[in-house]
């Protein structure tokens, strides 16, 4: 690196152990070396689904060796599942956030005052040294130096004159672009790993029922949202725009899935509570692209299910007199404990709203989801006083008696109600913030340092010579553009490129004459 | 207004051919000069860099006209994405070329722009109607921008490939990782050639062939073939008539068609290769050598170089910064490991290393050639690789 004698502090000092690592780090060998490895262990990372990616429900334990074979086994038995989460993954990333910063103010100082405090007129071997170096014989040196200032100027180069001597600088500020774009990725990082304070980042998900008004998870009780209705829009099947995909394939193409809701926070001074009373304080339609933002939260539409069980009806009849006794309809949310008929009482023994037998042949439920209900209702025989008990659930319907008589009360359906529920990503991320403003300081940076290159240009007189070097940190043929303005009006000649290849074969040539 | 808008595709296709046909007599046309004056050489290189921005003016008019026609913008399927790739990998030629004139970046490039065109054609080409979570402005804000830095940190292959082809030595008799390495390139890029003109060729016969087999749950199920099937599904009964039996049935667990599809690509591309190199009886690259003569070696490592410089600050906008808004806007977060936007942050993170290796001279030139190289295969790869065989929330497809 070119720091013009400006000491860096990694080659100053090696003692300590604290120099040692210093040192490591500030290697920029270094820190290619840990994007490398960042960037080989982030694509191993898609091999196979991560445990987040794959059907919920499923064990990892025996979900990789199922689905992927052996090399799933040994995928999983690496902890390669939940490779971005592992302790290793996060010491990576710190440890290129360690190198990007002892890296940069490693340079920076010594970059700032070596820029800073540059004389004009530079020794003979330091001109000789650069990339782009000639000497020419020139009649009027005077008015060549000149002419020389003047093109340079036009060409919006600082022109700085010590003893007759020129040196023309360009866009000194793309140098510190790097050191703006590393700056950037320190916030975005630190915003990054802020996340895992509490508070901070919060990533729930509810579901509600329409009608139904419920605590929004995350919020610690402060807020309420109610589904007032939800809606799933088709494309038109007769778009002209789509016609040849919609004539491919019958399934549905869903254009947008839509909840109207309304928000509520517990009137000040209610009872905390069933019964608290809910004011109302926003309300909106969720979309996916288009979330519901209050207080810093914000309600994402993500996912839905149609035509959920909401109620069932059900008919009972005296088998005896074979008249109707009435009917009466459940709740399939909140079921009542009992039910008045025209002069009967039915009482609900059992309700398992996700019917299921269980492992140990016990009738149960799944969870309290009413996708599969299943009921045991009791009636009393007010002619006998015996209690009777029958088993209601979809496609089921038996008389449950421990002498297998029949009962005297028969139930049948009578019909149900569905409705919609809407499941919704309650989110809030206070780290956001910390990521925008590091993002738009490392893209700054980043065009800083790409887009402008930073040039320069010394032209010296020794005695009938004009001297020419130049160096930038970049396209070196714009560079060559800029002397060739020089060369065609003045007495310069075109100096060498040193690493053209043409010229070292003649110069080792040459040396190999000499020595 | 759809037909008039793939008509101009076609155009720009043609268009893009004829520059390829120009700068190729731009560089070759010295032999001319003596006949037909100074100048001759030169002004090729100006009829193909006035096609070249017809090109970009004609393909800009499929974009717009399809833009019109589907009501958002056609980038959101592998067709669509490709064909844009294609674009805006000729409008930063069309920039690049501006800065260093330089013809034979136009030998090389305006065919990749064909090839990829070509490719692109070979998926469904219909306006399809967008799912819930791509009705977003973002959409066309991100994925334009990505496509824009891909086509500029593509244009570091194109420069690359020449660099390779001028400085290694493809004549010698013994084979070596380097002229393995551009014998695999050449290799590549006929194979994707093949593969469009065997697919091309299927389809116009409307070829299918339909089976009916056990898919991986057990379950019967039917599967269509649009190449003949080498590689037969597992338990495979052949529904269509006067079809080839498969060579091969393979298990359940292996996706067949796409196999075979797999194979058809890469065994057509072997015999196209092979047979160019029988009927010349030399390397492909040294075929090609002659044309990159008169490059500067400094030259074209600095465009290649200089695309990288200004595509990458404009690939982590769109890739990664605009990726990231439109993700917390559409998914709730914006950073989730999925496939596609791992393999954005490999792309980030390669491009990274090769800037800072790029301090270090050493690495100017050949090393520098050969890592451009790899950038595109990683942009490629995340093109189709992650889209159409890693399943995620990308696979448009």
């Amino acid at each position: 690196m070119r720091y013009e004698g400006a000491a860096r502090r990694s080659q100053t000092y090696n003692k300590s152990i604290i120099d040692k690592i210093w040192n490591f780090f500030s290697s920029v060998k270094v820190g290619i070396g840990i994007i490398i490895v960042t960037l080989i262990a982030s694509s191993i990372g898609t091999i196979f689904p991560q445990e987040m990616f794959i059907p919920p429900g499923e064990d990892p334990a025996t979900f990789y060796a199922e689905e992927h074979g052996a090399l799933g086994q040994i995928y999983y038995s690496l902890g390669l599942h939940n490779l971005y989460g592992s302790w290793w993954y996060m010491l990576l990333i710190a440890a290129l956030g360690t190198s990007i910063i002892i890296a940069s103010i490693d340079r920076f100082f010594p970059l700032y005052k070596a820029l800073k405090h540059q004389r004009v007129t530079r020794h003979q071997s330091f001109m000789k040294r650069q990339r782009i170096f000639g000497t020419s014989n020139v009649n009027e040196v005077d008015t060549t130096m000149e002419k020389a200032q003047g093109i340079l100027k036009k060409k919006r180069y600082n022109v700085f004159e010590e003893n007759g001597n020129i040196l023309a600088e360009k866009n000194r500020w793309a140098r510190w672009g790097p050191y703006v774009n590393h700056i950037g990725l320190i916030i975005f990082l630190i915003g990054a790993s802020l996340r895992f304070f509490p508070g901070m980042y919060i990533d729930e998900n509810v579901w509600v029922r329409e009608g139904e008004t419920t605590v929004i998870p995350g919020t610690s009780g402060d807020y309420y949202i109610e589904n007032l209705a939800f809606t799933v829009d088709f494309y038109d099947e007769d778009d002209e725009r789509y016609q040849a995909v919609m004539e491919e394939n019958d399934e549905e193409h869903i254009e947008t899935f839509h909840t109207d809701a309304v928000l509520y926070t517990p009137a000040e001074g209610s009872t905390v509570g069933l019964d608290q009373e809910l004011e109302e304080v926003d309300r909106h339609g969720i979309e996916v692209n288009d979330s519901f933002d209050f207080d810093g939260y914000s309600l994402y539409q993500v996912d839905y299910k149609m035509n959920e069980l909401k109620e069932m009806s059900f008919e009972v009849e005296d088998r005896e007199t074979n008249d109707v006794l009435g009917s009466f309809t459940v709740d399939l949310n909140d079921p009542d404990d009992g039910y008045t008929l025209d002069d009967e009482q039915v009482r609900i023994h059992s309700y398992f709203p996700n019917f299921v037998i269980n492992e140990d042949g016990v009738p149960s439920t799944e969870n309290n989801v009413p996708d599969n209900p299943g009921f045991i209702f009791e009636m009393e025989d007010p002619d006998t006083g015996d209690l009777e008990h029958t088993f209601l659930g979809i496609q089921a319907n038996y008389d449950v008696s421990p002498d297998d008589e029949e009962n005297r009360y028969e139930f049948s359906f009578d019909g149900i109600e569905t409705n919609n529920v809407t499941g919704l990503t309650v989110r809030k991320d206070n780290t956001l913030p910390f990521l925008i403003v590091g993002g738009s300081i490392f893209l700054i940076g980043l065009v800083q340092g790409s887009y402008w290159p930073h040039r320069r240009i010394w032209l010296q007189r020794k005695n009938d010579e004009v001297w020419l070097a130049a160096h930038t940190n970049k396209n070196w043929e714009s560079l060559k553009k800029d002397i060739d303005a020089i060369s065609e009006e003045t007495e310069v000649t075109t100096p060498q490129d040193q690493t053209d290849e043409e010229h070292e074969k003649s110069e080792s040539q040459e040396n190999n004459l000499h020595s | 207004m759809e037909q008039l808008s793939m008509n101009l595709l076609a155009v720009a296709f043609f268009l893009y051919l004829a520059a390829t046909i120009f700068y190729a007599v731009s560089v070759t046309g010295g032999k001319w000069r003596n006949k037909e004056g100074r100048m001759t050489g030169n002004n090729w290189g100006k009829f193909g860099y006035i096609t070249a921005i017809l090109g970009v003016v004609t393909a800009l008019g499929y974009f717009f006209a399809r833009w019109a026609v589907a009501g958002h913008a056609p980038v959101s399927n592998m067709f669509e994405y490709t064909a844009f790739f294609a674009i805006t990998l000729s409008l930063a030629f069309v920039i690049l070329y501006g800065i260093y004139r330089v013809d034979v970046l136009g030998v090389i490039t305006m065919p990749i722009i064909m090839l990829m065109i070509a490719y692109a054609s070979v998926f469904s080409t219909e306006v399809q109607p967008l799912q819930p979570s791509l009705q977003s402005h973002w959409l066309e804000i991100h994925v334009i921008t990505t496509a824009i830095g891909q086509g500029i940190l593509a244009i570091s292959f194109g420069a690359g490939l020449i660099y390779l082809l001028r400085t290694i030595d493809l004549k010698s008799k013994s084979m070596t990782k380097k002229t393995f390495g551009v014998e695999f390139i050449m290799y590549a890029l006929m194979s994707t050639l093949a593969f469009v003109i065997v697919t091309n060729a299927f389809s116009a016969f409307d070829y299918e062939a339909n089976f009916a087999y056990i898919n991986e749950d057990g379950e019967p199920a039917e599967k269509l073939y649009e190449l003949p099937p080498l590689f037969g599904p597992n338990e495979g009964e052949l529904l269509t008539e006067e079809r080839m039996q498969p060579w091969v049935e393979m298990p359940d667990w292996i996706v067949s068609d796409d196999l075979n599809t797999v194979f058809w690509a890469l065994s057509s591309g072997l015999i196209l290769y092979g047979l160019v190199r029988l009927l010349t009886r030399r390397r492909v690259g040294a075929l090609l050598q002659p044309l990159f003569k008169g490059v500067k070696p400094h030259t074209v490592d600095e465009i290649s170089y200089r695309s990288i410089a200004i595509g990458f600050p404009v690939f982590a906008l769109g890739g990664l910064a605009f990726a990231m808004i439109y993700a917390q806007i559409a998914w709730t977060r914006f950073w989730g490991w999925d496939p596609k936007e791992v393999w954005a942050l490999v792309t980030f993170l390669f491009y990274a290393a090769y800037l800072h290796l790029r301090l270090n001279r050493n690495w100017h030139g050949e090393p520098s050639a050969w890592l451009a190289v790899i950038g595109f295969a990683i942009i490629i790869f995340n093109l189709i690789f992650v889209n159409l065989v890693i399943a995620g929330l990308h696979s448009y497809a």
